[in-house]
């Protein structure tokens, strides 16, 4: 049923007129013109819709739009400041950790997710909290390594 | 061919825009022959313009699926014309501004259509080159160009650019494909790995796939899908759906869809149709497949026959007979399939994820019975293809039904869509005998192949006796031997080739007590083939060493040879005699493929191919009962992760003497065959069916089967 809807979507206050029950991929997507966080699986295995909300890693696919009222959404559109890339898009830049980019956007929101719970994860934490995010071009070794610079620093980890 | 529907060469270069424009004319050959329904003049393979700003603008109809030839031929481009890279912009994909193609597959964007743009880029220089002179009043040969600017030698003073020698011009060149390259050790902008085009995009979320597209009053379409190949529909009740607020139903020639603007309405309504379906009784299964394939397929081709097989057999000492297995593989993009058609005026333009826009235009004029010209087709990035995006079965649906609803449609599969109308890799069969003689000389080999096709299975170890058959293709429709189409995956059937051929060469080093490099190379005098084993021992550390040491770790060597590009691979693994589980630790890959346009590129793809290789390898088996499908979804359809991905170190042998290659399938090829080499290594056990899961290693490992 149609109710409405405020939350912070990568900076800004956003309030929508929908049906609460409609999910959040589809909302962000037609509704809200963010077609940078993708479908993939539908059913929350691949990882493709992947946002943050509130710090935390969630599949855009498989939660309704009611559940991020009151909290702070970031899309893969947010997270680049003023012209310049965040330090994670730099580091997947430099490494080439994409080739079709339709899994890019919900790696580095698995990614960015991940560090800010462990700014200094370590590679066997990275895998690990990398792992259900497909990737089915095989650009896995360059994506891990984009991730451990981060995380080692490199790239001037925010 | 009709030609009435083309445009002549004029036309063509007020469409362009002027400028200079360069045209690669080689035609007629077979390949051209194929577009009947050619837009642009007929006998035209690339072109390129050069602006008056000075930039320079390649069209061609191949795609970006992630391969990076949006890169690397702009590289090409810029080398040829010496140009900077960054004055070089790439129109892809799109049937009405590029010249025909038949599609992005085979690794052949680099090898085959690499020239022709190579080409049309260094007649663009010599133009550039005669204008300068007529312009300075200095004979060419005085003249140098650097970053397209003209210069007289020892005068740099006296210099012009490319955009104000092409200001205002409007000419048009065409050139066969006998322009003078630049030499090997000449190039500055192939032979480097700058920035990708498409890096900045795809990590902000700009980029665009089919998805993306957005067109007013657009409509997303369910369509309704058996439950098993082969159903036939008794019943179908579509009332409810068409009482839903904002759905279209649509039922016409034996498509049924839904449609609303919100793609989880219309999927709801989808929900609520009531269909009844008739299946036929599943005939066979994942397990009993087999036995099918080599009763279904049809009698064998002879791809070689050399020799006295028979006589060699009778006079071998020991003969090794093998039967490899290999069940049906998804192609499982992480982009559906997907696509948006609008018709306006009688004209229908689709955004399509597809590797094949110019046939698929064709497709789509032929279904909606309209001229080749009334079609266009964009292609935006392509979210993965691996052949699969070659067949294009959505791009027709969105077509029929923008034009029924008289609005512009979306297309996207579900993830069981996906898996249920892919083109997947076949299953197939491989027997072979062989023998070696008392120098570790292979003395005969008998091979057939059923259902995979003849990629791969050439032999290019030097044996006197040779018997090649071939029966079966790994293309198919799904009437035929196979209960659901197939097509091309990924170096299609050479990875099942390759796994056969390699398995059985080291079964044959192991049975005669020889290192699995040394008999290799024993039996090669292949120079290029040398060198990548050569390489990749190097690389790897190779010590001489009989297989199996049986200690629950293992190396395996295997090669290959694949689009033009040679390849070798030597693999760590270990096994968990426990869970079954075999872990990939290292991968070595030495490859091979004449003059590398872009290295990062080319090693991007090396670890794409091992890491995707190791699904088909270790998990992925389409799991089917007759005509239905049971996989669904990644959840039971496992795809390669990242705890899976082994150290994978890339290693580029060089060869300047033999022009690019393809590199998008070749390392793929042996991945089959260096995994279940390096599990016979740890284990002492041989698989001889892909993939090797942990339950059937599990089962395998077993100590009842032990004995
Ligand atoms: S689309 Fe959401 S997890 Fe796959
Ligand atoms: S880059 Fe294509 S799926 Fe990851």
């Amino acid at each position: 049923m149609t109710k409405t809807i405020r939350f912070r979507l990568n900076g800004k206050p956003t309030t929508l007129e929908t049906d609460g029950s409609r999910t959040l991929l589809w909302v962000l997507r037609d509704d809200l013109g963010l077609s940078g966080t993708k479908f993939g699986c539908g059913e929350g295995i691949c990882g493709a819709c992947t946002v943050v909300v509130d710090g935390e890693a969630v599949r855009s696919c498989s939660v309704p739009v009611s559940s991020v009222d009151g909290r702070e959404v970031i899309t893969i559109e947010g997270l680049a400041g003023d012209g310049a890339l965040h330090p994670l898009q730099q580091a997947f830049v430099d490494h080439g950790g994409f080739q079709c980019g339709y899994c890019t956007p919900g790696m580095i929101m698995n990614a960015y997710a991940l560090l800010r719970a462990n700014p200094k994860a370590s590679r066997d934490a990275i895998v690990k909290g990398m792992e259900d995010n497909l990737c089915r071009c095989g650009a896995h070794q360059r994506i891990l390594a984009a991730i451990e610079d981060v995380a080692r620093g490199k790239g001037g980890a925010s | 061919m009709t030609r009435d529907r083309g445009i002549d060469r004029r036309e063509f270069i007020t469409a362009v825009g002027g400028g200079v424009v360069v045209l690669v004319s080689v035609g007629p050959s077979a390949l051209l022959a194929q577009d009947r329904r050619r837009v642009y003049p007929e006998d035209l393979n690339a072109y390129l313009r050069i602006a008056g700003d000075g930039r320079v603008t390649v069209f061609t109809g191949k795609i970006e699926m992630g391969q990076g030839v949006m890169t690397s031929l702009a590289q090409m481009a810029a080398e040829e014309l010496r140009v900077a890279l960054g004055a070089v912009e790439m129109v892809m994909g799109d049937t009405e501004r590029c010249p025909w193609d038949m599609g992005t597959f085979g690794s052949l964007t680099t090898r085959m259509f690499g020239p022709y743009l190579r080409a049309a880029a260094a007649e663009a220089r010599a133009v550039m080159l005669r204008l300068a002179s007529e312009k300075l009043g200095v004979p060419r040969a005085k003249l140098v160009v650097a970053d397209g600017v003209v210069s007289v030698t020892g005068d740099p003073s006296r210099k012009v650019t490319y955009g104000e020698l092409a200001q205002g011009r409007r000419i048009l060149r065409t050139v066969g494909d006998t322009a003078v390259l630049r030499k090997a050790s000449e190039l500055t902008v192939m032979g480097t790995s700058p920035q990708r085009f498409d890096a900045h995009a795809k990590v902000t979320g700009a980029a665009q796939y089919a998805g993306d597209i957005k067109r007013p009053g657009m409509l997303a379409a369910c369509v309704l899908r058996p439950p098993a190949h082969g159903a036939k529909l008794t019943k179908l009740d579509t009332a409810a759906a068409a009482k839903m607020p904002g759905v279209t139903v649509v039922n016409e020639g034996g498509l049924v869809a839904v449609l609303h603007a919100d793609p989880e309405a219309a999927a709801k309504a989808l929900a609520s149709v009531d269909a009844k379906w008739e299946t036929q009784a599943p005939a066979f299964d994942t397990e009993t497949v087999f036995d099918h394939l080599v009763k279904a397929s049809p009698a064998a081709a002879v791809l070689t026959a050399r020799g006295d097989v028979a006589a060699a057999r009778g006079a071998a000492a020991k003969v090794f007979a093998s039967t490899f297995h290999k069940g049906y593989v998804a192609h499982a993009p992480i982009e559906p399939h997907t696509a948006v058609a609008e018709v306006q005026d009688g004209k229908v333009t689709v955004w399509a994820s597809t590797q094949t826009p110019f046939p698929i235009r064709d497709r789509i004029a032929e279904t909606l019975g309209l001229a080749g010209d009334k079609v266009r087709v964009i292609t935006p990035y392509v979210g993965g293809g691996f052949g699969g995006k070659s067949a294009g079965l959505q791009v027709v649906e969105a077509a029929r039904l923008a034009r029924i609803a008289g609005k512009p449609v979306q297309v996207r599969w579900s993830r069981a869509e996906e898996f249920f109308f892919d083109t997947f890799d076949p299953a197939a069969v491989v027997q072979v005998a062989s023998a070696l003689d008392g120098a570790g000389k292979i003395s005969f080999w008998d091979y057939v192949v059923y259902a995979a096709g003849d990629r791969g299975a050439e032999l290019f170890y030097d044996v006197p006796n040779v018997s090649i058959r071939v029966s079966g293709r790994w293309r198919g429709n799904g009437t035929e031997v196979h209960p659901f189409a197939v097509g091309p995956w990924r170096a299609p059937g050479a990875n099942m080739n390759v796994f056969a051929k390699e398995s059985q060469i080291d079964i044959m080093a192991a049975g005669a007590g020889i290192d699995p490099l040394e008999l290799r190379l024993r039996n090669t005098t292949d120079a290029r083939m040398r060198a990548v084993l050569e390489a990749a021992a190097k690389a790897y550390g190779w010590k001489p060493g009989v297989a199996p040491h049986r200690t629950g770790r293992g190396r395996g060597l295997a090669c290959g040879i694949d689009a033009g590009s040679y390849v070798a691979l030597i693999a760590d693994v270990a096994v968990d005699r426990a869970t079954g589980v075999v872990r990939v630790e290292r991968v070595v890959v030495a490859q091979e493929m004449g003059v590398v346009v872009n290295p990062t590129g080319a090693a991007m793809q090396m670890e794409g191919c091992i890491t995707q290789g190791l699904g088909y390898t270790l998990t992925e088996e389409l799991r089917f009962r007759g005509g239905e499908i049971l996989d669904r979804n990644f959840d039971t359809y496992r795809v390669p992760r990242f705890s899976w991905v082994p150290r994978i170190e890339t290693v580029l042998v060089r060869n300047d003497e033999v022009a690019p290659q393809g590199g998008g399938e070749p390392a793929i090829v042996p991945v089959g065959g260096v995994i279940a080499n390096a599990v016979f290594d740890a284990t002492g056990v041989r698989f001889y069916r892909l993939p090797m899961t942990a339950e059937r290693v599990r089962a395998a490992l077993s100590p009842e089967k032990r004995n």
